[in-house]
């Protein structure tokens, strides 16, 4: 027997080839904006290329995007709305914010909204308070290396703020859309919600492709979405995660909550080659309420990894989560939900499970609800279940005159179907139903 | 409405079935021809059901022997919805919970399925609204339900309404009703015992499982089987569900 040499190669230095050119001198930028992607630059040299060693890290490997060099993104492709009509909402015409590969396009943006709610980009908002006062503060960025790296690009982003006791009756659409292009691109999408106190409103936050060619574009997104609620505030957040099936994504939200304010999440991954989406939680006052609902449906040779932290620290909180997953193929989902319970969290109810269906024997689930609890007198429940379809449900439909295939394909769109119809916008919910359906097959 | 002459829809003949390895069904004969009304009682765990879901082809239980004929057809050897297809319908003792899938986009699939394999037409969403709208009136069932999961917070005789409704949408020749009366209240056994009355004509025929006395007292039975231990101990008329109840299985032997 001959020793295996094992070369172990370092991908520590990749991240930082990410680094934007040059971080300081950009006109109109403000020196607090430029010293803290200063900072988030000096972490990125800093901080490992994650690997499968980091236990938060164990399933999802990302060395593969490390053979490709991304570019970062120059201007904007030009498209017209026709472009990207497919993607519009009709619910969310008067507050639109799109991106093309990164870059704002003003001219695919609409703004008609009532008073008291800006929806703006960054570069706009550069003198608002608002910004300096919260930019970076929840997404922190000392200990992750992505996060670190989308900060020290952060210049052109989503900034919507809701004025005290502004109730938004439609909702907003911020659009990220990635063209194919010949060398792959990398963007950094960054998003900044501010919920004032008695505000209201529904966000989508939407990741998409749009391919000229047949084979699907290599790319990297590379997103992080920071969420403020101040008491008595409301947030319903559908993120859509649609890109292209070569693309990498990595995405942070960070959500931070005041009293008695709401937070209804649904996210929802269909795309990417490897994609990560962490959705951290803090419920910092008391009487928080949140409701978590995702949505993982993938195929082939797919991999995508849903991180959730739900922290109640404070008495009185709710949260409720539903992390749903359908693997077919040779693809891998990985669920891993935190919840803690503080020592001051008492009279928490808080809920989680996660449901996997898995269809066929190459796939792969890993599901891991961990619940921490301090404090004595909470009310909390966790669960998880991998499954492929039930016989008897299976039998139910055929004795209805389905054959298998229908029967099948029914029970994996109800499946699904379950999370899609929470999503708040008609229009979008019916074409994720849609998109279900021509994947799984068309049913009903 | 019933004579020897009647067509013979369903011939069981020494059917033997195992579910794990356990032999459940042991032999059974059982004649039912067009227009006939059967009721097949007996104790808890004698193989009811486990009649009813093999001859709707549940594939967890195998048959080890005999052989079931359906209108000239050999049903064993065709899959569930091919029986389904052929025209046979099994109300099941209790019903599969779909979230996710509106009971009415459901029935419409279904229904569209057997149409396209009876050489029907088939109904878009506004026609078969008005279609099951009227199915409805048959069962007696609010409306409301259709635009609701199926059987999802259904309450048990809810669901057993459903399963009528669904027995309606699709006309089978040979309907099996599973226990259809347990959990249903006073009002709704009788609203749903009418409900399958209104479906009889001279050329279907039902198979009720039941352990009452009371289902019967709406729905006329022509015969009434006694299983117990996988066969069918005892044959009679009316007359004997009567007896049954009053006197229980005991006295009842091969
Ligand atoms: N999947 C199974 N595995 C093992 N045993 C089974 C299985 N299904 C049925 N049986 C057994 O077969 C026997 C017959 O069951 P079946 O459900 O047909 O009875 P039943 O007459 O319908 O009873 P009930 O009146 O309680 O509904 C029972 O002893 C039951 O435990
Ligand atoms: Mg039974």
């Amino acid at each position: 027997m001959s020793a295996v040499m094992q070369s172990v190669t370092s991908h520590d230095s990749y991240l930082t080839g990410l680094l934007p050119a040059t971080v300081t001198a950009q006109t109109a930028t403000p020196e607090w904006l430029t010293a803290l992607r200063a900072d988030a630059a000096q972490r990125v040299r800093a901080l490992p290329f994650p690997t499968t060693r980091d236990e938060e890290w164990r399933f999802s490997d990302f060395s593969l995007m490390c053979k490709t060099t991304f570019a970062p993104a120059i201007a904007a492709a030009t498209l017209t709305t026709a472009d990207i009509a497919p993607f519009l909402l009709p619910e969310a015409t008067h507050g639109r914010l799109v991106f093309v590969n990164g870059v704002h396009a003003q001219h695919l943006s609409s703004s008609s909204l009532p008073q008291g709610v800006i929806v703006t980009t960054f570069t706009a908002g550069l003198a608002s308070e608002t910004l300096r006062t919260h930019l970076a503060q929840y997404a922190t960025f000392q200990n992750e290396a992505f996060v670190a790296l989308n900060t020290s690009h952060a210049h052109d982003g989503a900034l919507v703020v809701l004025g005290k006791n502004t109730a938004c009756a439609t909702p907003l659409h911020v659009l990220f859309v990635s063209t194919a292009s010949t060398t792959p691109v990398a963007t950094f999408p960054r998003c900044l919600i501010v919920a004032e106190p008695g505000s209201e409103c529904t966000l989508i936050e939407d990741y998409v492709h749009l391919s000229t060619t047949r084979t699907a574009s290599t790319y990297f997104t590379n997103a992080v979405t920071e969420i403020v609620i101040a008491e008595n505030a409301i947030v319903r957040h559908t993120r859509l995660q649609r890109e292209s099936s070569s693309a990498f994504h990595v995405g942070h939200a960070a959500i931070h909550l005041s009293h008695n304010s709401v937070y209804d999440s649904n996210s929802i991954t269909f795309g990417a080659r490897l994609s990560r989406y962490n959705l951290n939680i803090i419920q910092n006052a008391e009487g928080a309420n949140c409701t978590l609902n995702g949505l993982v449906l993938i195929s082939g040779r797919q991999m995508a990894d849903t991180h959730t932290v739900m922290d109640h620290t404070q008495p009185n909180g709710n949260s409720a989560q539903l992390h749903k997953c359908i693997v077919d193929g040779g693809a891998h989902a990985i669920f891993n939900g935190k919840i803690f319970v503080r020592k001051d969290a008492q009279h928490t109810h808080s809920t989680q499970s996660s449901r996997n269906l898995l269809l066929s024997n190459k796939g792969r689930v890993d599901t891991k609800p961990q619940l921490e609890i301090f404090a004595d007198d909470v009310k909390c429940a966790h669960g998880a279940t991998v499954s492929q379809l039930e016989t008897e449900e299976m039998f139910y439909l055929n004795s209805r005159g389905l054959n298998a295939n229908t029967a099948r394909n029914l029970l994996i769109y109800a499946f699904a179907e379950a999370i899609i119809d929470k999503v708040p916008v008609n229009s979008l919910k019916q074409r994720l139903s849609q998109k279900v359906s021509s994947q799984v097959g068309e049913v009903v | 409405m019933i004579s020897s002459s009647s067509k013979v829809i369903l011939e069981v003949r020494n059917l033997s079935a195992s579910v794990a390895g356990v032999d459940i069904l042991k032999g059974i004969n059982l004649t039912v021809r067009a227009g006939e009304v059967h009721a097949i009682m007996g104790p808890n765990g004698s193989g009811k059901s486990t009649l009813s879901k093999v001859l709707a082809g549940h594939p967890s239980y195998t048959v080890t022997g005999g052989d079931v004929m359906f209108q000239g057809k050999n049903l064993l050897e065709l899959p569930p919805e091919e029986r389904a297809h052929a025209g046979v319908f099994l109300a099941f003792q209790y019903p599969i919970e779909i979230p996710g899938v509106s009971n009415s986009a459901f029935l419409r699939l279904a229904y569209n399925t057997l149409q396209a394999r009876r050489g029907g037409e088939d109904l878009d969403p506004l026609e078969f609204n008005d279609y099951i709208r009227e199915k409805s009136k048959i069962v007696e069932m609010d409306p409301s339900f259709l635009d609701r999961n199926v059987n999802e917070g259904f309450s048990g005789g809810e669901k057993k309404r459903n399963e009528i409704l669904q027995m309606a949408v699709l006309d089978p020749t040979l309907a099996i009703l599973d226990e259809t009366d347990s959990g249903l209240d006073i009002d709704a056994l009788r609203i749903v015992a009418n409900g399958v009355n209104k479906l009889m004509t001279t050329n279907n025929a039902v198979i009720m499982v039941t352990h009452y006395q009371r289902l019967l007292n709406y729905i006329a039975p022509d015969f009434v089987h006694v299983m117990r231990g996988g066969q069918i101990i005892k044959t009679g008329d009316k007359a004997l569900a009567l007896e049954l109840e009053t006197r229980g299985y005991d006295w009842v032997h091969a």
